[in-house]
């Protein structure tokens, strides 16, 4: 039996008082390799942010297993390209976790970076100035500060975005590797042809969990179904969560699938 | 010879207060320069001008209290400046308002009153000293104060400077592997009042700002590195210093602006020489195939 990475634990995000993500229970077992899908509003990136830390639970938790390391990859990067920095900067950005705000870049971290720059083929372009790549060299950029991040835990926010194909399948291979090397792997895709082809599990999201499993279970037409009925406006007239009536769904859903609630090696992540 | 040393060296070595000008003028291109460059590099070059206008009530209530003291007045300024930043600060990182629109209107708050106060008691002579500074009247203490900013700065910008950095190129990046992203952003807001506060002695809280902006603008078009961009900003300070109160001197021209428009006539040289200026991206279309 695997260990839990994470369990979302009746988790609530949102902005204001509006629920982006709604009472989410479930698990993510180490070493998964799980795509997030959902149309446009669904929750996808909400959910990314509250498992990366930079958006707090309105309700719920999220329990991290102990000493996770998280590297995160955004859909909308705040990036500033404009920065006077090089790929070569930008890249060692991913030393940080190892690093610090002070500790040395040693040779070896030089090396991690340069195998980095390679390994997403970028190699020679270490010089360049951040405003010169294409969205495709940045977007390989940034997979390779993932890489020199060296996570346990890795979070891709919709990162095949206006990429081209072969751009495409070189980072799936990125991707395939970590998951080989049992990295915990969770990607926001669009592409269902690309989820059915690459990932074993998936989490279909409309606000709630419309289904989570075996991809081919999860993308079931009823599934897909229930996912489109899925109304993505918020309103301001939406009547207010009663928990009472929300824990008698949760009970039944959660039934026998996630007893690791509160597994000794989680840390409490946010309450 | 002698003409050189008459017009570059002489004014320096004959005047003790030119040197002392010299000297606080230089040390504070050391800090505000560096400051200035990330200053632009947010996008909040502007800020720093809404900033300098912001410590302005601050001066004015020690102004009030103790007169042209340096030590009052440079204490109300930081609180001022603190209250201003903070404020400014916290409203654009807990609301939905950027920070453009939340230090524009702290700072109008803060200049009103600040003018306000000045005219309660002082002449419009006093008023004009504390708008524009007398570089030419600094004293040791004062010259302490500067020394003491610059030092502050320098140190704060080696220890943050790699989360400087971080959080100006991808702060959401910073924010997803450290809890340093809120406060570098307040270490970096106090280290922009510090400077100016200090700049306010020698040129005033207009001017302040000028010496912190202008070098870092100016370097912008010559370097696309941050870290060569703040020594060239603080080269730039150096030669404004310089060449500004030479000027005064020879000129006999008020020494703040002075300085001011020396870095401003390097601004302009810059736009137009820089490799990144107008000349480059508009003159001479050779290419490279790849």
């Amino acid at each position: 039996m695997t260990a839990p990475c994470l369990i979302f634990d009746d988790l609530t995000l949102g902005y204001g008082s509006h629920a982006a993500v709604h009472h989410l229970g479930g698990t993510v077992e180490k070493g998964s390799l799980t795509a997030v899908v959902g149309a446009n509003g669904s929750g996808k990136s909400t959910l990314m942010k509250g498992i990366a830390g930079v958006l707090k639970p309105m309700a719920g938790r999220i329990d991290r297993a102990g000493n996770v390391r998280i590297a995160y990859l955004p859909q909308q990067s705040e990036l500033d390209r404009s920065f006077p920095a090089r790929v070569v900067d930008l890249v060692s950005l991913g030393l940080w976790p190892r690093r610090g705000l002070l500790g040395r870049h040693t040779a070896d971290d030089r090396r991690s970076v340069r195998g980095a720059l390679e390994a997403v083929g970028l190699a020679g372009f270490e010089n360049r100035a951040l405003d010169t790549l294409s969205g495709g060299q940045l977007q390989r950029a940034l997979f390779a500060r993932v890489l020199v991040q060296d996570a346990d835990l890795i979070l891709l926010d919709e990162p095949f975005n206006a990429i081209d194909s072969r751009t495409v399948a070189d980072l799936v291979l990125l991707i395939k590797r970590w998951h080989g090397e049992g990295r915990t792997v969770l990607v926001v895709v669009h592409d269902l042809e690309l989820v059915r082809r690459t990932f074993p599990e998936t989490l279909l999201l409309a606000r709630q969990k419309v289904a989570w499993g075996d991809t081919a279970e999860t993308l079931r037409p009823q599934n897909m179904l229930r996912a489109r009925r899925f109304h993505e406006a918020w309103e301001d007239d939406a009547p207010w969560c009663e928990p009472e009536e929300h824990e008698h769904v949760h009970i039944h859903e959660h039934a026998g699938d996630h007893g690791a609630h509160h597994h000794p090696s989680m840390q409490k992540a946010a309450e | 010879m002698s003409a050189a040393y008459d017009l570059l060296v002489a004014p320096f070595a004959d005047f003790g207060f030119m040197r002392r000008a010299l000297a606080g003028s230089l040390m504070l291109s050391l800090g505000a320069c560096p400051v200035g460059v990330f200053l632009m590099l947010r996008r909040m070059s502007l800020a720093g001008d809404a900033m300098a206008h912001a410590i302005l009530p601050g001066a004015a209530v020690g102004f009030l209290l103790f007169g042209l003291e340096i030590l009052p007045m440079t204490i109300g300024g930081i609180v001022a400046g603190a209250v201003v930043a903070l404020g400014a600060g916290a409203v654009s990182r807990f609301t939905v308002q950027r920070e453009d629109a939340s230090m524009a209107a702290f700072y109008l708050i803060s200049l009103a009153l600040g003018v306000l106060m000045v005219s309660l008691r002082g002449s419009s002579v006093d008023l004009m000293h504390v708008l524009f500074g007398t570089v030419l009247a600094l004293d040791g203490e004062a010259l302490a104060l500067i020394g003491g900013i610059a030092a502050l700065t320098l140190a704060s910008l080696a220890v943050f400077w790699r989360a400087l950095v971080a959080e100006c190129l991808d702060p959401l990046f910073l924010r997803s592997v450290s809890r340093l992203g809120s406060p570098v952003h307040f270490v970096f807001l106090g280290l922009v009042v510090l400077n100016l506060v200090g700049g306010f002695q020698a040129l005033g809280t207009l001017l302040s700002v000028g010496l912190m902006i202008l070098p870092a603008a100016a370097a912008r078009f010559w370097t696309s590195r941050v870290g060569p961009m703040c020594a060239l900003a603080v080269a730039i300070g150096f030669t404004a210093s310089i060449s500004g109160l030479l000027l005064s001197y020879h000129a006999s021209l008020p020494s703040g602006p002075a300085i001011i428009l020396s870095a401003g006539a390097v601004y302009l040289a810059s736009i137009l020489a820089g490799p990144r200026g107008i000349m480059r991206a508009r003159v001479g279309h050779r290419h490279k195939t790849a």
